[in-house]
């Protein structure tokens, strides 16, 4: 090929380069938008009165900023306490989970102890088993101790079964720590608490904190368990409420809508706060 | 998420080999654990699989039928049907998602990032994980609200666009009601294979991509032969973990359509929670969740052991 040829076929290149990385992008904006549909619909019909949606239908924006719906749900579900429930549930869970894992791990990861594979290969297979296997069994334990129906029970059940995944992630993180570190700390007669506490801790509190906004967010969206242990109105996380809701009555379309974007709405706020944490730890298992 | 656990460690520092040292103490740290573990997973799994052997209503003492449960599962049409389902929710959870985020990805990856800037295809893959952050069931219950068969968004966009014949009751139509359900599925699950692929892509070196653009390899072939093998890895762990996922499905079917019509839309998990806690026959939920886990924890297995080998060769 000459060169005078060559630089004709690049120009030529360029150009339908450029057409197609512009249309690849408004492509891909159009598909993006249809994905986002459900998420616009609801937002702007839970701000309608019901007669507005049955008049205009769904399509239509709202013509003011209406409560109604909002208000109805959240009265209905009562939404504050289920609130609470979810955060208090979700945060004690990360906290008991991210515990537990650190101990498993410190034992594992960093102590070497005899058996750890078949400690390890253990908490794997546990982190794929179906909740469904101990769903009943765990129904007659609580309910023979008194604690079916109460926001404990669900804690120690969820935190139980995020320490699978925790001890095997922190495990693996563990087993890289620093020997120097560990081998100076020892040496200065710092005992195995000490240990954990002054050094494992502070060292690895990245690694702990991305595990605790996993878990917290992990608890926040678990459905079965939750369903089943927890049955009156007091003790229910938002996920749980919002799906009841629909039987209740007094539902219509917009709160329909509403109970939709009640159940939506915490989550797109810790997107939005914990974004970072969470697209790094996606990361994390697949980085060079 | 980070089901990555599964993608193995074979990237990160092997552990230094450590000096001998006393390492007694540490299994004291095990015991909080292990205790919660034996208490709450391994004893109700015991449990569970006893119970599977057994008739028994929840109350009163089980009485021990031996496999039973197993016989009546083989000819129980509705047992059959439930598994059918998982595998049309393997497809709307793992088969479609996978193809769709693999393409998504390397458009993303090659038409996006390399040459309009990486703030774009950030943008576009946030969007597109977007309905992945929100609980499973409340997404079921977006879509439910779309499907509504009075008002609802999709009846009323067939009726604006002159499709009025076409509108019909989605869920509450045996034909229509499990392809409903995967629609929200595949919806959900897009963003999921979408983040895992694209950060495999950054493994990948663009040499390899130039060498193939040389050697005269087309998009297609490169998709193939190039960037399928690159990420195998994530392909494996994606295929795996959405495939547990939708073998454990519950909340969407549990929100959208109860395992209806009749036994339409019903999957394993619906089968096992309807026999404990609806109709009280304990024993034969045990024996659908014993079988549901029997074939989790092989999948699980035979994968893990397969990428044992692979990494050893």
């Amino acid at each position: 090929m000459t060169a005078h040829t060559s630089t004709e076929v690049s120009v030529k290149k360029n150009r339908s380069d450029a057409l197609i990385r512009y249309g690849a992008l408004l492509a891909l904006l159009i598909f993006l938008l249809l994905m986002l549909l459900p998420f616009f619909m609801i937002t702007i019909n839970s701000f309608k009165t019901e007669s507005e949606y049955l008049a205009n239908g769904p399509f239509s924006l709202p013509s003011g900023f209406d409560l109604e719906a909002i208000n109805t749900t959240w009265a209905l579900t009562d939404y504050s306490t289920k609130l609470i429930n979810s955060l208090l549930i979700s945060s004690s869970t990360a906290l008991l989970a991210v515990t537990l894992s650190l101990f498993n791990a410190f034992a594992l990861g960093i102590g070497r102890i005899r058996g750890r594979t078949f400690f390890l290969l253990f908490f794997l297979m546990a982190i794929a088993l179906p909740p469904e296997s101990l769903a009943y069994p765990l129904y007659y334990l609580f309910n023979q101790i008194d604690l079916y129906n109460t926001r404990l029970s669900i804690i120690l059940i969820t935190a139980a079964l995020h320490t699978a995944f925790g001890t095997y992630l922190l495990s693996s993180v563990f087993r890289t720590f620093n020997q120097d570190i560990l081998e100076s700390a020892r040496l200065d007669g710092c005992n195995k608490l000490q240990l954990l506490l002054r050094i494992v801790i502070p060292l690895s509190w990245p690694t702990l904190s991305v595990l605790f906004v996993f878990f917290f967010i992990w608890t926040w969206n678990d459905f079965f368990l939750p369903l089943i242990f927890l049955i009156s109105n007091d003790n229910q996380t938002v996920p749980i409420a919002m799906a009841l809701a629909r039987g209740e009555r007094g539902m219509v379309i917009t709160t329909q809508s509403a109970a939709a974007f009640l159940g939506v709405f915490p989550a797109f706020i810790f997107f939005l706060l914990f974004q970072r944490t969470l697209t790094k730890g996606i990361m994390s298992g697949s980085s060079k | 998420m980070a089901q990555n656990v599964f993608l193995s460690d074979k990237n990160q520092a092997q552990p230094q080999q450590t000096k001998s040292y006393k390492d007694s103490g540490y299994g004291w740290f095990l015991i909080p654990g292990i205790s919660i573990f034996l208490l709450l997973i391994i004893l109700p799994f015991v449990s569970n699989i006893g119970i599977s052997f057994t008739k028994w209503q929840g109350i009163g003492a089980p009485e021990w039928i031996g496999l039973a449960n197993y016989q009546r599962a083989m000819g129980d049409a509705v047992f059959w049907a439930s598994f059918k389902n998982n595998l049309l929710l393997i497809i709307a959870m793992t088969i479609i998602p996978t193809i769709i985020g693999l393409l998504l990805a390397v458009i993303l990856y090659d038409f996006i990032s390399q040459r309009l800037g990486t703030g774009w295809a950030s943008f576009l893959r946030a969007g597109f994980y977007l309905p992945q952050i929100v609980p499973i069931v409340v997404a079921a219950i977006v879509w439910k609200w779309i499907f509504q068969p009075d008002w609802g968004v999709l009846n009323s966009l067939l009726t604006a666009i002159g499709l009025e014949a076409w509108t019909q009751n989605w869920l509450g139509n045996a034909r229509t009601a499990l392809p409903s359900v995967m629609l929200m599925l595949v919806w959900f699950q897009i963003g999921y294979p979408l983040v895992i692929f694209m950060s495999g892509l950054q493994r990948v070196d663009p040499q390899v991509y130039e060498a193939a653009k040389i050697d005269g390899a087309n998009w297609f072939q490169t998709l193939i032969h190039i960037t399928v093998y690159m990420i195998k890895p994530e392909i494996a762990v994606v295929v795996l973990t959405t495939t547990i996922a939708a073998l454990k499905t519950f909340g969407p079917i549990y929100a959208m359509t109860s395992g209806g019509p009749g036994n339409a839309t019903t999957v394993a998990s619906y089968f096992a929670w309807k026999n404990f806690f609806e109709i009280s026959n304990v024993g034969y939920g045990a024996t659908m969740a014993t079988v549901l886990t029997l074939i989790v924890l092989l999948m699980t297995f035979f994968f893990i052991r397969a990428q044992n080998q692979q990494e050893e060769d």
